[in-house]
């Protein structure tokens, strides 16, 4: 084991690394530089991230093949790393206002970067130990960042309702993976490949496997934490929860599916083209009636998971091109909408609908990045959604599911609908008792600023597809 | 800088430009000079259009242009013209110069509204030049997406709802249109090399049992926005609720890219099943036809009126195309220009008399000839070639396609024909009712009588939908020509 074999866990090794410069800068520094402890530390994130672009670790598989990396994973990293910093950038103003008199503000770091460690870590996993490892620790930080804000009873609801339910997928994931190592003898995704054979006992695994993993990507039925506890987190961990962690997981169950089920693919596709209806369905009539944003937003990001399935039922290239492609977009916008909903309610305490009347009158840039990011989410060209949803769509016909595109083209239609109802009280509206004008901080200029240059730049500029297009075709042909 | 993006670019430096106005007088200067420069553009682009077919130029398109965008979807930016998009290009051009004039004294929120007026006509002519079925459903979703926030923020009476309900209905059908394209798309090559390319996937035989389940498809698709009957229920409510400039952009150009999409894409790529299909469709446009002429009769609001005239004139359209010989489909195309100009006009006239009046029931006004000669004369204009009166665009128009549908001789076709017919006596029916209450008569209320003139800026926007009328006219036998030329490879594939 050499250094160089070593460094294709660089995202992670410069995570833990400044995982543990927070820790000590934490100890070493007063309280009076706590402020400027949480700029230092987005700031080296920020450089996490830059260096995670500029080198790239060479392609491999290392701990006899229970972590691997490959371009595609590498690009996602780099993506859900751009995802975590705009969040972090957008929580700076609530860090140093709420946080920092709590004391709490390190530790929100430590359990937010140990998270996206698990995350990474499951994205390469290459064997089912390694994958539920990464789960749980990908999953259980999280758990206590919902129940962060200590003085909201919903906060310490969503904490333990995000516990439970996340135990309770990762003990019928865990179910499912001893049928299959039962089945099979083995727990690496290669030679499970090669040797599943399509039986009762592996069906079962596949489907006690799937529902686990779907309570990660809050596919329907397994739906019912993600309302509550989108609710009840603080709004930078809502974000985390339907950006990064609900892509990286989009993605490991696209490729445990491809891969290590590619002989089950008669048995998947159709499982994956109910829930595909029942999640768009259920998240989009849900979201109808929604007043408060962030459940809003959290139904909206339900739908858009099933939108997602769309991609991951064509089972090739453009199949996996396509999911990449919208995972990307999908964090994009949403972190443009969540960012707008993270600034009123840093400013002003209000999250709903109705507080949002005559907002494009006081607060124009705001209401204009919400705009961008709904519209983007609605699938309006001509910004980055459109291209995501056209492709995904794109992905599924080529498979001549076309009423399957039907459907999903409806839900698109009604997802609009309630898009339009933000929009309608930002700018239709005229209130008596608007939200005022304010300023925000420079971070969180910069993270919704970021978000929106993703959201003009992602769609337009065909390149970036084009390259998730090569490299995908790489290494799912 | 080729001929026809330019019709892209231009708008979005308009609305660049517009983006930095401060107020009222800075972003109507901004918005008339973009406006301006379009339809300078366009004419430019009419001139141009001869001098290429002259020099002998015989190609479906001319002004191609092809940059790959996508390339493993093959994607492309694809753009071209032919006789039929110039004429839909000007029409566009001068509504939406002629609506900024008529905005001239927008209120609330300047600078928004001329973007998104700017930013819709983007949509439209993107929209116009496409051949390339990605690009054309892209830019048809941004010419809708920005009615939405004209309806709801400077539209009258119940404006959201009437907004919610257009854009939900439009999408809906672009839902539907995405699917068909989607199946186009991927039947566009056996082996593998799919294209959006219109004029590419036009040299492929789709199986005629695809071209059975897709026809409907992407004919629905784009009829809705055409107020294809029964989906035209967006159409009046949206209308009503527009603002006028928006009326007349909506009528006038928007709902002019269902027909154009049916006829280009639809009946052009799918022959075999446009054929099996006809009859249902046009048993729907002769109600269509029908249906709005009737209601029309009925109504009281004056946006109401106009509008069900709409769907009547525009079932027309709908049932030019769908008579599959020549001559209809000349008149067809015809039908889209002069009713583009002549709604536009009503609008604006509507626009104007509400202003004075802010009323917009028939029943309350009487007698606005003597008090606003200028508008009124021009109302009975209007109506006169609406109603089909010789000299002006709707004779030659209507004209054409009843001659047209009458070479069909098998009874359906003579039947719907003949129902069709019917519509010219409605016609005339609901706008002498119209110019009878409102504008001859006793005068309703004595403060009509403070009413102001016609303002240079009404004049002109007035005088840009007026001359095109007279123009088609007139002396409509140039455009036709250049309508037959560019029809013909309709004609190839199809008849």
């Amino acid at each position: 084991m050499n250094l160089e074999m070593f460094l294709k866990m660089q995202n992670e090794l410069l995570l833990v690394g400044l995982l543990l410069a927070v820790l000590i800068g934490e100890i070493i520094t007063s309280q009076k530089s706590k402020v400027k402890l949480i700029n230092v530390t987005i700031i080296g994130f920020a450089l996490v991230t830059l260096i995670g672009f500029i080198y790239q670790p060479t392609q491999g598989s290392i701990f006899g093949g229970m972590f691997r990396t490959n371009a595609l994973i590498q690009l996602l990293k780099n993506g859900l790393n751009v995802g975590v910093l705009i969040i972090l950038m957008q929580s700076a103003g609530w860090l140093k206002e709420s946080l920092v008199p709590q004391k709490k503000s390190a530790e929100f770091f430590m359990l937010m970067f140990s998270s996206v460690i698990g995350l990474n870590f499951m994205i390469s996993s290459g064997d089912f130990l390694m994958f539920y490892v990464a789960l749980e620790l990908s999953t259980l930080p999280v758990a206590a960042l919902a129940s962060y804000n200590a003085y909201k009873r919903q906060s310490a609801e969503a904490g333990i309702k995000l516990i439970l339910s996340a135990t309770l997928a990762s003990g019928l994931a865990l179910f499912g993976i001893s049928f299959l190592y039962g089945a099979t003898g083995a727990l690496y995704f290669d030679d499970m490949a090669n040797l599943l054979q399509m039986s009762n006992l592996t069906i079962l695994g596949l489907v006690f496997f799937f529902a686990g993993l779907s309570f990660k990507v809050s596919l329907v039925p397994f739906h019912f934490w993600t309302a509550d506890v989108y609710e009840g987190s603080p709004i930078n961990v809502t974000s985390y929860l339907s950006v990064i962690s609900k892509g990286a997981a989009v993605f490991i169950m696209m490729f445990i599916l491809f891969n290590v089920f590619k002989a089950f693919t008669s048995i998947w596709q159709p499982m994956l083209y109910g829930v595909a209806i029942a999640t768009m369905f259920v998240g989009n009539l849900f979201a109808l009636r929604q007043q408060n944003l962030k459940r809003f937003l959290a139904f909206s990001s339900v739908a858009q998971a099933g939108f997602m399935l769309l991609g991951i039922l064509n089972g090739g290239v453009l199949g996996a091109t396509s999911v990449v492609y919208f995972v990307l977009v999908y964090m994009f916008s949403n972190l443009g909408a969540f960012g707008v909903v993270q600034a009123i309610s840093h400013k002003t305490g209000k999250e709903n609908m109705k507080d949002y009347e005559g907002l494009y009158r006081t607060n124009p840039l705001l209401s204009l990045i919400m705009m961008l990011g709904l519209f983007s989410l609605a699938g309006i060209p001509p910004v980055a959604g459109f291209f995501g949803k056209f492709f995904l769509f794109t992905a599924a016909a080529g498979k001549g599911y076309y009423i399957l595109v039907f459907i999903a083209v409806v839900n698109a239609t009604i997802s609009l609908y309630y898009y339009l109802k933000v929009i309608r009280a930002m700018f239709l509206r005229v209130s008596d008792n608007p939200i005022p004008y304010f300023k925000n901080d420079i971070f969180m200029k910069l993270g919704l600023a970021s978000a929106a240059a993703g959201i003009l730049v992602l769609g337009l500029y065909s390149p970036l597809f084009e390259y998730v297009q090569s490299i995908s075709n790489l290494i799912f042909n | 800088m080729d001929i026809l993006s330019l019709f892209v670019v231009a708008p979005i430096i308009t609305v660049a430009a517009l983006l930095f106005t401060k107020n009222l007088q800075q972003s109507r200067v901004v918005a008339l000079i973009g406006s301006l420069v379009q339809f300078g553009m366009s004419i430019n682009l009419i001139f141009a259009y001869l001098a290429e077919r002259a020099t002998g130029n015989t190609s479906i398109m001319v002004f191609t242009k092809s940059v790959v965008w996508f390339k493993s979807l093959n994607i492309r930016y694809d753009i071209g013209a032919d006789g039929i998009t110039v004429f839909m290009i000007i029409l566009a051009s001068l509504v939406v110069l002629a609506g900024v004039f008529i905005s001239w004294k927008i209120k609330d929120l300047p600078k928004e509204f001329f973007i998104s007026l700017i930013v819709l006509a983007t949509g439209v002519y993107g929209f116009f030049i496409s051949l390339d079925l990605f690009l054309m459903f892209l830019f048809f979703e941004v010419a809708v997406i920005p009615m939405y926030l004209l309806i709801g923020i400077w539209g009258s009476g119940p404006k959201e709802k009437s907004a919610m309900k257009l854009t939900i209905m439009l999408m809906g059908a672009s839902a539907l249109l995405l699917v068909g394209l989607l199946g186009l798309y991927f039947y566009s090559s056996p082996d593998g090399n799919y294209t959006f390319n219109i004029l590419e996937i036009a040299k492929v035989n789709i199986p005629a049992q695809v071209q059975h389940y897709l026809f409907p498809v992407v004919f629905i698709g784009f009829a809705v926005i055409g107020a294809l009957f029964p989906f035209h229920t967006w159409s009046p409510s949206g209308h009503a609720s527009a603002p006028t400039a928006v009326s007349m952009l909506h009528a006038g150009v928007l709902m002019k890219l269902g027909g154009y999409g049916v006829f280009r894409v639809a009946m052009y790529l799918l022959p075999i099943g446009a054929k099996e299909w006809s009859w249902f469709f046009i048993i729907l446009s002769v109600i269509g036809v029908v249906y709005g002429a009737l209601s029309a009769i009925k109504q009281t609001d004056l946006k109401y009126i106009n509008a069900y005239s709409s769907v009547s004139h525009l079932g027309l359209v709908l049932f030019a195309l769908l008579m599959l010989n020549k001559t209809a489909w000349n008149g067809a195309i015809l039908q889209s220009l002069s009713h583009g100009f002549m709604t536009a006009l009503f609008f604006a006239l509507i626009g104007m008399i509400y202003e004075r009046a802010h009323t917009r029931d028939v029943r309350e006004l009487g007698g606005l000839l003597k008090v606003i000669p200028f508008i009124s004369v021009i109302y009975v204009i209007a109506g006169l070639a609406s109603l089909g009166l010789p000299g002006f665009s709707g004779f030659v128009a209507e004209m054409t396609i009843f001659v047209g549908a009458f070479q069909n001789v098998d009874i359906f076709h003579r039947v719907a024909t003949i129902l069709g017919v019917t519509v010219i006596v409605i016609t005339a029916v609901y706008i002498l009712r119209v110019v009878g209450m409102m504008l001859m008569g006793p005068l309703k209320k004595e403060e009509y009588r403070d009413f102001p003139k016609a303002t240079w800026y009404e004049k002109t926007g007035i005088f840009l939908m007026l001359i095109p009328i007279i123009i088609i006219g007139t002396t409509p036998l140039w455009i036709s020509d250049i309508i037959m030329e560019s029809i013909k490879p309709f004609i190839e594939r199809m008849l």
